[in-house]
């Protein structure tokens, strides 16, 4: 995985709650094999009508977003299915952070496999920066979002941010358990299945 | 200071406990499908790992499999590339696979407890959200992302941080028990929880209401844990637990030794504390159907449409999101739920598409016709339902009322197969998640039980199933 940089763009408002990972990638795009090609289908039925134009009031196709790096959103945000889909849509398409009040927990945990980072904040600040029209720098590092006028600091797991920054691959880490696996297994109650 | 329930099966699966990060906990059955496993085994590959354990590893196809003839080639393409990449990837790492020819096949969560696989005091996880079902025996089961899918295929395990524990009782009798359902049960929890009440926590479900569930009706409640935000919910297990597993195709051989531990030391202390409760209160409550895009959105069939101003009690972003949904439903506010007229039945998923679901659902068509308007299917949830329905004749009650009888799979659930809605259609159904498109771009789906959905295919809208014989 790449090490997670400092990032400074403009946000992406996406003023909407429960966002849901059906939305952010249909399942008729679940039947890849490869994790690569996804970003074309984000939000695939909110960006495309039914002929696959781009539907005008739709904020990713607005081209002032286009080179926007951060996402920033309502409560809940990843609900519904487990599909890891979504998170590689979103990178594809060239998200690395984003933030809202809230993250449905299966998603929070599937971004940090994916080198995205997602910042809870409290409400006031999530619509705060819904209305910033400068560039936001994102410092991880420091734990802290910079506007043109002000600072946000926000909180991650001490773990968590270490995986981002050194950009860890969890297997091989685990796999450094070996010996603690094996002995747990050896006392296990559970039998296998066949 | 006691435990919870959850909190023992948690300590009893640590292998690495560190402060300050996240514990690595063993996971003791694994489940596949060919959705989100390809790119997990592709990662095997590229780093020339195996698969630590594939006798605690089990597959199946259930996501796109088409439910007509499964002698007829699948016809779309993609799909049928996903299904052979699970059959190599299960040969090549030495995976026990059902496959579409298999008597065993079926959605994933209907065929582990069946088969026995699902066991008590176990830690169960897939790449799919609603492994919360197996929780329904006391299993710890949650769903993955396909990084983690990756994870456990090489490592057996996984780093979680804890969740905290929540406890939702649910409290008195069901006046008409045919009628008022699980699926009710739990739909009335998410309305009042809310889709993200049980976010960061994992639900134990405790009370005569739930003890009074055969494990069929408990699964279902399990199910939709995540409906509510909840990644994994469990049920403590009792003799009802016990005598399902017992005897399936894979139940362990030291069974009752198991039994008798499990009896002992599965169970919440007396004095053991959640850090947060619900309590839901049954005697009254209505059957119920979903009218917005989450499975929040939700009222009593008795009811009418809220307007978004009832509905979000002056929550700005709720109400904006009910508008929204209104408006995606093409609902308007005020209008009654039985007067809302459906195009589709869906009975089928891991939800509620089990035998029980099954004969409830045939007691109310019987001897019936689905209405002219309206095209209605049944999906068993695995080969295995859908033979025994069929020794019962249920499958005949089904086809001489017009129902299509399919083979298994997760079908319009998710509409990955070609088991879909058109545009506009408006269906009634038994699955989990009525989200935008969810069963077919442009779709709607209202949420309900199976004796709900089958009593709206006979009548073209929907109708109170508490009128109704049931018995």
């Amino acid at each position: 995985m790449e090490k997670f940089k400092k990032i400074k763009t403009i946000v992406t408002p996406l003023d909407q709650v429960n966002v849901d990972t059906d939305q952010i990638v249909p399942k008729q795009f679940l039947k890849l094999i490869q994790k690569s090609g996804f970003g074309k289908y984000l939000f695939f039925n909110w960006r495309y009508d039914e002929n696959e134009n781009q539907k005008k009031d739709f904020i990713l196709n607005d081209k002032k977003y286009q080179n926007s790096k951060i996402l920033v959103t309502g409560e809940n945000f990843g609900c519904g299915s487990s599909r890891e889909h979504a998170v590689w849509a979103l990178q594809d398409y060239g998200f690395s952070v984003i933030i809202a009040p809230s993250f449905a927990d299966i998603f929070f945990s599937n971004c940090f496999k994916n080198g995205i980072l997602p910042i809870k904040l409290e409400e006031k600040n999530v619509e705060k920066l819904k209305h910033e029209s400068g560039e936001l720098e994102v410092d991880l590092e420091n734990q802290i979002l910079k506007t043109n006028s002000e600072q946000i600091s926000f909180d991650i797991d001490s773990h968590k941010k270490k995986i981002l920054l050194e950009g860890l691959d969890d297997i091989s880490q685990t796999l450094q358990f070996e010996d603690k696996i094996s002995e747990f297994e050896k006392q296990s109650k559970i039998p296998s299945v066949l | 200071m006691g435990k919870t329930l959850f909190e023992k099966i948690w300590d009893s699966h640590i292998v690495v406990e560190k402060e300050n990060i996240p514990s690595l906990i063993y996971i003791d059955r694994h489940l596949v499908h060919e959705v989100t496993s390809p790119q997990a085994f592709d990662g095997l590959r590229m780093n020339n790992r195996a698969v630590r354990r594939p006798d605690l590893t089990i597959a199946t196809m259930d996501h796109n499999v088409p439910t007509n003839d499964r002698s007829l080639p699948i016809l779309d393409q993609t799909s049928a590339i996903q299904i052979q990449t699970l059959e190599k990837n299960c040969k090549d790492f030495g995976i026990k696979l059902f496959d579409m020819t298999s008597p065993n096949q079926g959605i994933v969560h209907v065929i582990g407890p069946q088969l026995g696989i699902t066991l008590p005091g176990s830690t169960i996880v897939c790449g799919d959200s609603h492994t919360s079902t197996h929780g329904a025996f006391g299993a710890l089961a949650f769903g993955i992302g396909t990084s983690d899918v990756e994870h456990v295929l090489a490592s057996q395990t996984i780093w979680l941080e804890k969740p905290k524990s929540f406890e939702i009782k649910v409290d008195g009798k069901r006046k008409n028990p045919h009628a008022v359902t699980a699926k009710d049960i739990v739909l009335s929890i998410i309305k009042n929880i809310g889709t993200a009440g049980g976010t960061g926590t994992v639900v134990e479900y405790s009370g005569e209401g739930i003890t009074d569930l055969s494990m069929e009706q408990r699964m279902t409640i399990c199910n939709m844990s995540i409906e509510a935000g909840a990644r994994a919910g469990l049920v403590s297990p009792d003799e009802k637990t016990f005598d399902y597993l017992r005897n399936r195709q894979y139940t362990p051989k030291n069974y009752e030794n198991l039994v008798e531990y499990w009896k002992e030391h599965l169970k919440t202390d007396p004095d053991a504390k959640f850090d947060k409760t619900f309590t839901l209160h049954i005697d009254n409550i209505a059957p119920q159907v979903s009218w917005g895009t989450n499975p929040g959105m939700t009222c009593d069939v008795t009811e009418s449409i809220p307007s978004p101003e009832d509905y979000s009690k002056n929550d700005q972003n709720q109400k904006k999101a009910a508008a929204k949904a209104l408006e995606y439903m093409d609902l308007k506010q005020g209008t009654p739920i039985t007067e809302i007229n459906i195009d589709r039945v869906f009975i089928g998923s891991c939800t509620n598409a089990r035998l029980e679901d099954l004969v409830e659902a045939s007691k109310v068509i019987k001897g019936q016709k689905v209405s002219e308007k309206v095209r209605a299917m049944v999906v068993p949830g695995s080969q295995m339902v859908k033979k025994q329905a069929e020794e019962m004749g249920i499958d005949k009650i089904f086809t001489n009322a017009n129902f299509e009888w399919r083979e298994a799979g997760c079908s319009m659930c998710l509409g990955m197969n070609p088991d879909i809605l058109s545009p506009g259609e408006r269906c009634a159904s038994t699955s989990n998640r009525n989200f935008e498109g969810r069963q077919g771009t442009g779709g709607r789906t209202h949420l309900v039980s199976p004796v709900m959905a089958a009593a709206a295919a006979i009548e073209g809208h929907f109708v109170d199933v508490r009128n109704l014989d049931l018995n």
